[in-house]
Order: C-alpha cells, then sequence, then structure tokens
C-alpha cells in the first residue's frame, strides 16, 4: 500500500472515530440542524472563539518565537504563563480591589497588574534561558528539550508554592493548589445592547472588547516590531541563520535573551488578561494552556509569527464549537486531531514555508 | 596588517589546523588555495571568531582578536561572505544588506556603501525587494558579498566566491573581486579555483591537511611544478 494511501485512510478512520463513533453516529445532523435551528449561537460561538483565540495566540507567540531562533520548544513557557496569571493576583490583591471598588482604582490595579506581570514573566523567562538552555546551547536537541521539561515543573511547583502563600497574600485562598478566584474588575456589560443600543441576538460585552483589543494591539506591535526595527530584524537574522548573524556582528546571545523576554512578556499579558477574562487561576493552568496554545503555534507553522496568529484563532473557535456542538470533553480530542491532520496533510503547517538556499 | 601566527583549531578531537601563519598586508589581495578538507573555511572561521583557536594568536593592526567576542570582530574591521553565502533567504536583498551593516552606526556611511554596492552590483539593485532565497545562485553569491562590503571593512574574507557557478558568472565574479581590490579593499580569498584565484592575488598559500605547504607570489606558484599538477590539473 503506497504512503498516501495509508495517510488517506488513517485521517478518514480518525475523522470516522470522531464523528461516528464516540457520538454515537448522527450527530453530523443534529449539528447541521443547531446551525440551521439558531445560526445566531454559531456567530456567538465565532466570537467567544476569536476571544479565546487570542488569548491562546498571545502564548502561542512565545513558543513560536523561542523556537524560530533556537529550535527550541520551550515547554516551561505555558508555566511562565501561569505565573503571569498569579504575579496579576498577587497584585490586585495587594490593591484590595473587587468588583464593587471605584472605575479609577480598578483600572490602576488593572495597569500596574499588567506592567508587573509583563516585567515579571520576562524576566523569568530570559532567567530560565540563560541557567537551563544557554550552556546546552551546543548540545544534543534532546538535552535541551529535557531541561526544558524540567523547567516547567519547576515553575509548576513555584506556582503551587505561591499558591500556598496566603499568610502574605490572603486573595490566595485556603488551598494553594485549588483553583483561585481572579476578581472581575471588568464587568459583563453587552457592548451591543447597554452600549449601542442596537438589538443584536449575540452577547459582546466589555470582557470579550478588552480581551481581542488588547490581544489585537499587542500581536500588531510585534510584528510591526519583527519587521521594521533594527533588533526584530536581528531576531529574523538570527533565526535564518546563527554564525550568517555572528558575522554581520549581531550579538546572537543577547538577541536570544531579547526573544526570550518578548515572549514572556506576551505570556505575562495573557496571564493577566486571562485571570480578568474567566476570573480564576490556578497552577495547572499553563500546563493545559500551554499545550493548546503549543498546537497552535504548529498547526499555523511553527516559528511564523502570522502562523502563531491564525493558528491560536483557529484552535479557539474550533474549541468555541466543540464546546456547543459536541461536548467540552472533547474538544481536546478535536485539537489534537486537527493537530494530527495538519501534521500530516502539511508537515510545515498551515504558513510554514521552506525557502532554501539555491546551490 | 591581519596576522595569524601559529594558529591551532580543533573540532572536538580532529586536529583541523595544525599551526597556520599567514599575513596579509594593506590593500592585498592574499589568496589561500587548497583541496577540499584542507581547511580554508575553518581559517576563514577562526578569524572571524566563529571558532576559537586553541593555540596562537590572530591580530588585526596589532591588536589581538582571540579573545574578542565573534560579533565584535566584525565592527573591528574583518567581514565574510562565508562558505555556502549564508544568505538570509526570508529576507529582501535591501534587508540583507542593512544587516551587512549591522555594527555600524554611521547612517551616512551606510548609505553611501549601499550606493557603492548597487554600482558594483547593478543586478541587486534590480531585485531590492524581492527575498534572498527567491535569487538565482550568482545573484545570491553578489549578495554574499555586497552584504560583507556593507561592513565597510578592513579585510574582506571571501569563501569560494566561485562555488557553484557557471563560468561566465565565475568569470564575471573574479573581475568584480580584482575591481574591490582596485578600489583599495584589502582581501583574503579562500578558492578551489586555484588558476582563477592566483590569476588575480599578488601573493598565496597552499593550504594542505591544516598545513601551510607552499606560500609565495602569486605568479611563483602558478609557476610551481607541484602546484600545477595538484591544484592547476596540468601535467
Amino acid at each position: 500500500m503506497r504512503i498516501g494511501q495509508r495517510v488517506l485512510l488513517a485521517s478518514v478512520g480518525i475523522y470516522l472515530l470522531l464523528f461516528f463513533g464516540p457520538l454515537a453516529g448522527f450527530d453530523l445532523f443534529r449539528v447541521i440542524g443547531e446551525i440551521a435551528n439558531k445560526p445566531s449561537t454559531l456567530l456567538q460561538q465565532l466570537l467567544i472563539g476569536l476571544a479565546n483565540g487570542s488569548l491562546l495566540a498571545l502564548i502561542a507567540l512565545g513558543y513560536t518565537l523561542v523556537y524560530g531562533i533556537i529550535e527550541l520548544v520551550n515547554f516551561a513557557h505555558g508555566d511562565v504563563y501561569m505565573l503571569g496569571a498569579f504575579m496579576s493576583l498577587t497584585v490586585i490583591g495587594a490593591f484590595n480591589v473587587d468588583k464593587g471598588s471605584s472605575p479609577a482604582i480598578k483600572a490602576t490595579a488593572i495597569v500596574v497588574a499588567f506592567l508587573s506581570a509583563v516585567v515579571f514573566t520576562a524576566g523569568v523567562n530570559a532567567l530560565i534561558e540563560r541557567v537551563a538552555y544557554r550552556r546546552l546551547r551546543n548540545a544534543p536537541r534532546l538535552a535541551v528539550l529535557i531541561s526544558a521539561i524540567g523547567m516547567s515543573f519547576i515553575v509548576q511547583n513555584v506556582g503551587l508554592f505561591w499558591g500556598s502563600l496566603r499568610a502574605f497574600f490572603p486573595i490566595m485562598g485556603v488551598n494553594s493548589a485549588a483553583p483561585k478566584a481572579f476578581p472581575d474588575l471588568i464587568g459583563r456589560i453587552d457592548v451591543f445592547k447597554d452600549i449601542l443600543h442596537i438589538d443584536v441576538p449575540i452577547a459582546f460585552n466589555t470582557k470579550d472588547l478588552l480581551v481581542i483589543v488588547m490581544a489585537s494591539v499587542l500581536m500588531i506591535g510585534l510584528r510591526l516590531f519583527v519587521q521594521y526595527t533594527k533588533l526584530g530584524k536581528a531576531m529574523r537574522a538570527t533565526a535564518e541563520n546563527r554564525d550568517a548573524a555572528k558575522i554581520m556582528g549581531i550579538d546572537v546571545d543577547r538577541v536570544i535573551s531579547f526573544t526570550f523576554l518578548l515572549g514572556g512578556a506576551l505570556a505575562g499579558a495573557a496571564g493577566l488578561l486571562v485571570g480578568l477574562y474567566n476570573n480564576t487561576a490556578v497552577f495547572t493552568m499553563g500546563f493545559t494552556a500551554g499545550l493548546r496554545a503549543f498546537t497552535a503555534a504548529v498547526v499555523g507553522g511553527i516559528g511564523n509569527i502570522t502562523g502563531a496568529m491564525l493558528g491560536g484563532m483557529l484552535i479557539g473557535i474550533l474549541a468555541a464549537f466543540s464546546d456547543q456542538y459536541f461536548s467540552s470533553r472533547w474538544t481536546n480530542a478535536w485539537v489534537f486531531a486537527v493537530l494530527v491532520m495538519v501534521m500530516v496533510f502539511r508537515p510545515t503547517g498551515l504558513l510554514g514555508e521552506s525557502v532554501g538556499q539555491k546551490a | 596588517m591581519l596576522e595569524l601566527k601559529d594558529v591551532h583549531t580543533y573540532y572536538g578531537n580532529i586536529h583541523a589546523l595544525k599551526g597556520i601563519s599567514l599575513t596579509v598586508d594593506d590593500g592585498e589581495i592574499v589568496t589561500l588555495i587548497g583541496s577540499n578538507g584542507a581547511g580554508k573555511t575553518t581559517t576563514l572561521r577562526t578569524i572571524q571568531g566563529l571558532i576559537r583557536p586553541r593555540h596562537g594568536t590572530i591580530t588585526l593592526n596589532g591588536e589581538d582578536l582571540t579573545k574578542v567576542p565573534a560579533h565584535e570582530i566584525t565592527s573591528k574591521g574583518v567581514s565574510q561572505s562565508p562558505e555556502g553565502r549564508l544568505i538570509f533567504p526570508r529576507m529582501t536583498v535591501k534587508e540583507n544588506l542593512e544587516m551587512g551593516a549591522f555594527a555600524r552606526k554611521d547612517k551616512d556611511g551606510i548609505k553611501r556603501d549601499m550606493e557603492r554596492v548597487f554600482t558594483v552590483f547593478p543586478r541587486l539593485k534590480e531585485r531590492i525587494s524581492q527575498k534572498g532565497g527567491t535569487l538565482s545562485g550568482g545573484e545570491q553569491q553578489m549578495l554574499a558579498m555586497g552584504r560583507a562590503l556593507m561592513a565597510n571593512p578592513r579585510v574582506l574574507l571571501l569563501d569560494e566566491p566561485s562555488m557553484g557557478l557557471s563560468p561566465i558568472l565565475v568569470e564575471q565574479i573574479f573581475k568584480i573581486i580584482s575591481e574591490l581590490h582596485a578600489q583599495g579593499t584589502t582581501i583574503l580569498l579562500v578558492e578551489q579555483n586555484a588558476r582563477m584565484a592566483l590569476s588575480i592575488a599578488s601573493r598565496g598559500y597552499v593550504l594542505q591537511t591544516g598545513e601551510i605547504r607552499l606560500q609565495g607570489p602569486a605568479a611563483r606558484l602558478r609557476d610551481d611544478e607541484d602546484v600545477r599538477k595538484t591544484y592547476l590539473g596540468e601535467h
């Protein structure tokens, strides 16, 4: 049997398994029926998917930036994002604000939390590179990968420990491992109905707006930075060929450090936004979100910045649809099935390209 | 100007350079010829600081380079068009050239050198916004050389600029190297095409398994019986 046929058969198998196996056979028709019955739900889920997807994209960018430059899957990245959420929670706790506080205090708390989280996670991520990866720069790939997995566990346990410090940070609550309540500082004011006074069947509230706007601003900013600034160009040059970059006079170690700073900062921003969006933070959140964000980066074409954004959105929307029309317990199966499909049919990812040098 | 004294370089346990000593004086073209694996590229990588010598010294105008980080060696005046060109395939021709001037801060000088590169390689100007990876082999070689020139180097290292190019292009590239030399650029040229290299160089070194076998004025090397047999393919 030819490889192509095998691949086709395997994909059809996965497809059938997902549609007809666990879901007893008739879900496709049920889903079509549901969409036809109430199309606005589809739009609603699209919006939810966009909001969640832009958060995933922010995390995915950290994976893709680092992979692009040193070809390492920084497993600790998801956990750094968790630290961002914990840092934000700690700062907001120190401000002692909650839903009822005045808007000015809430806004100050959010801005300070944002800055602290971003600076903190950027620093932690760069520190991880310095202690756990730099000395292994010329070691076999597997060594760095294992080091990254080790860092992931260490950071996760830092989160667990941090969560136990209720003596210093009362906001952490009684149980160190339990999800923490993240104060709802944004509120859910419907943008269409309550602000614009337009009657539409879908809900789009201030939280969705904040998350989508913030994530877009950060992503566009990153894209422009990498495209046009001298340091951004140095990042691209280092990613394309490290020796050539050295010959150009680029301090490659500094550029790599900076890349980790940048990825960490985006993860910190995502940590705060997720906290404000979902109003919960838990020390394992980095592991689960990291897995999905990594998938998003790979689906989009790892190493490709636009790809990570696109992948994040796609995975976010897919997850929202799965949550709505199938069952949230099947969402991970869907997400990783898409990963498998992309890997089989387009191993470079959707936007991945391989521009080689000609002889 | 550039001087290597008893340089020993290792790849792990492999003794790649076994005591190389050579000099390149101001305004010279010096060529380093030898067969595959003789250590030509290793010599250039060692000068650039991409690999560190275990023994010996490399000096540029008397300043020791062996302890200087690779990225600073460029700003001290050494740049190269490396083996395999190593252009940045996803960056445009213009961005590639800008990267060549990365270590510089003199905006006017950079602009002037960009113009100079376009005068030497008009083809690059036509391709200015094209991605490096879409250029032909000859154009990529021009880009690698132009990029190296953008550093405004005191000494330009060229690693096999003729590799993989058609005979017409090889002629053209060597003509350009002579022009650069005439304009005052100091060049250390590594070549397998010994005939071409010796025709434009003032002096040459013959490298064999990590050691300098022969050295002298290019004309004398051209007449040397061993060189003719081994590197020029004459009998």
